[in-house]
């Protein structure tokens, strides 16, 4: 792989309708690496893991996996899925299946794992995410929004993937639970070898996680470096964003 | 001009409709027919569908072959031709409401139900989720259900041929005086099997019709609560219409003898 580059994003569009959402969107991840990506709300960070997933097609652009150029049949033929967890914002548990089922799903339809064994699993990668083992055969809608984000965790994490895609964590988590999934996270990338893409708004987190930050804005990655110099990046966006200032250059339409 | 443009819009909505639907279909079937086969899911939907139809169909069924009677009782007397009743009530329930009164009711309740409970999974991003964990959305939810729709309807509409033809000969013996032997031998008499065999046949394609009304509908939803109640409706209203057309379009081609 020329430059270690697990994923690559080259010029990637978004729009929809009339409403631009990633304009020439260009990004790099590290085989190995932890990136956090931040940004404001809304500026298109779930749309950007969606185009990577192939749950959304970009309008133009490029993406790459391992230097192969990824569409629709390149991830069956590649069975790109088996190799990636993914962690939705909202959670998307199966509610038709309990706790368990969900964190076997994959297993069970990705890997061809008979139920016995990949129920195991689960019950380790529920144990992993802070669960207590009585809520496995509950449903996913009788547990509160942060159980369900942990499941979600477990369901995401429970193939050890090679790439694992975390859409807001630690939000919805009282700060204890936040620095549990925080360390989880750590540990999947230093002892698995995993590549973490992240995306968050809690700040701390993206510190203690990240080896590398990357901020969309308008569209587009405006800075991409590394943790430790992200107080020193001299871009008055990032700086801005870090320190949660309402003046700087980033405006809201709040009165629109 | 402005009818001109309003033509043209709705023609060219119909026209991506079709597209749309015909893509949907492809991808369902090409996905559908390889490996893995999901058989328990498919048997759950035979469940939900066929089995938890059945106090609907029945009631629906029972009441509609006593009507049927009671309509065709007034209507031969004038000519003073009571005897036809029983054969009338049988013919009609197997040729035409048995398989058109199932369709309709499934029309509500399992296109409904399946637009509504996919169209969830659309906006919760579960279909997004199924993807990710390695299951193709058309193999494992639309598959399964359009096979147990297209397998339960039929039976279902065998089950409702007898409780209707029941319904007449209740009313035909407990109210307009039929004697019973002489009502179940004019049905016996009457009924070929052509006649089961063309409403079932067309129970088949309102199953289809039901299932896939549903699920494209539940499918392609956007927007949230909205979008849900959204594409529940349109599978409803679009289901029974196509189930009355496609009634009388196969009345008409192929089982008029
Ligand atoms: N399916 C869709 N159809 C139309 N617009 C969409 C769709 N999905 C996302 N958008 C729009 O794209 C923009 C970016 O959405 P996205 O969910 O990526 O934001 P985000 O950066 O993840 O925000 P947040 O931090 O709040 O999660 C939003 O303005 C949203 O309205
Ligand atoms: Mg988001």
């Amino acid at each position: 792989m020329t430059k270690n580059n697990i994923i690559e994003l080259i010029d990637i569009h978004k729009s929809f309708g009339s409403k631009i959402i990633l304009n020439n969107l260009n990004l790099k991840i590290k085989k190995g690496s932890s990136t956090v990506v931040v940004g404001g709300s809304g500026t298109g960070k779930s749309v950007m893991l969606k185009c990577i997933l192939g749950l959304t097609n970009p309008d133009s652009g490029t993406l790459l996996y391992k230097d192969q150029e990824l569409n629709e049949k390149s991830r069956i033929n590649s069975k790109f899925y088996t190799k990636i967890g993914m962690l939705f914002q909202g959670s998307a548990l199966f509610d038709s299946l309990t706790v368990w089922e969900n964190v076997c799903f994959g297993l069970v339809q990705g890997h061809g794992m008979q139920i016995p064994e990949a129920k195991e699993i689960s019950m380790k990668n529920l144990k992993k995410v802070g669960l207590d083992m009585n809520i496995a055969n509950l449903s996913p809608s009788e547990l509160s929004g942060g159980m369900q984000k942990r499941v979600a965790l477990a369901r995401a994490i429970a193939a050890s993937p090679e790439i694992i895609f975390f859409d807001e964590p630690t939000t919805g988590l009282d700060p204890i639970m936040a620095d549990v999934i925080n360390n989880l996270i750590i540990e999947l990338v230093s002892d698995l070898g995993a590549t973490a893409i992240t995306i968050t708004h809690d700040m701390a987190s993206a510190r203690k996680i990240s080896d590398t930050i990357a901020m969309l804005y308008n569209g587009s990655i405006i800075w991409q470096g590394g943790t430790n110099s992200i107080d020193t990046s001299g871009n008055d966006y990032v700086d801005q964003f870090i320190n949660g200032r309402a003046d700087g250059p980033i405006k809201l339409n709040i009165y629109e | 001009m402005f009818l001109v443009s309003f033509i043209g819009k709705i023609t060219l909505n119909m026209l991506s409709e079709t597209g749309r639907s015909a893509i949907f279909l492809f991808n369902t079937l090409s996905n559908g027919f390889t490996r893995p086969f999901y058989f328990k899911a498919v048997f759950i939907q035979i469940i939900r569908i066929g089995y938890n139809s059945l106090p609907v169909i029945g009631l629906t069924a029972f009441f509609t072959g006593g009507a049927l009677a009671l309509q065709i009782y007034v209507g031969s007397s004038r000519f003073n031709a009571e005897s036809m009743v029983a054969s009338i009530v049988a013919l009609g329930i197997t040729r035409e409401l048995g398989p058109v009164i199932a369709g309709l009711m499934l029309a509500g309740r399992v296109s409904a139900s399946i637009a509504a409970e996919i169209a969830t999974m659309r906006v919760t991003e579960q279909i997004d989720a199924l993807i990710t964990l390695s299951t193709n959305p058309f193999k494992y939810l639309i598959f399964p259900r359009l096979i147990a729709a297209i397998i339960t309807l039929p039976i279902l509409v065998f089950i409702a041929d007898i409780i209707g033809i029941m319904g007449g000969y209740v009313v035909g013996t407990m109210s307009l005086g039929f004697v019973s032997e002489s009502y179940i031998q004019n049905t016996v008499n009457i009924i070929e099997n052509k006649d089961f065999i063309s409403g079932i046949v067309k129970a088949a394609i309102f199953g289809f019709i039901v299932a896939f009304m549903g699920c494209y509908n539940g499918y392609h939803s956007t927007g949230g609560a909205q979008g849900v109640g959204q594409a529940t409706t349109r599978a409803v209203v679009s289901a029974s219409i196509f189930i009355l057309a496609a009634n009388y379009l196969l009345t008409s081609l192929v089982f008029t003898q």
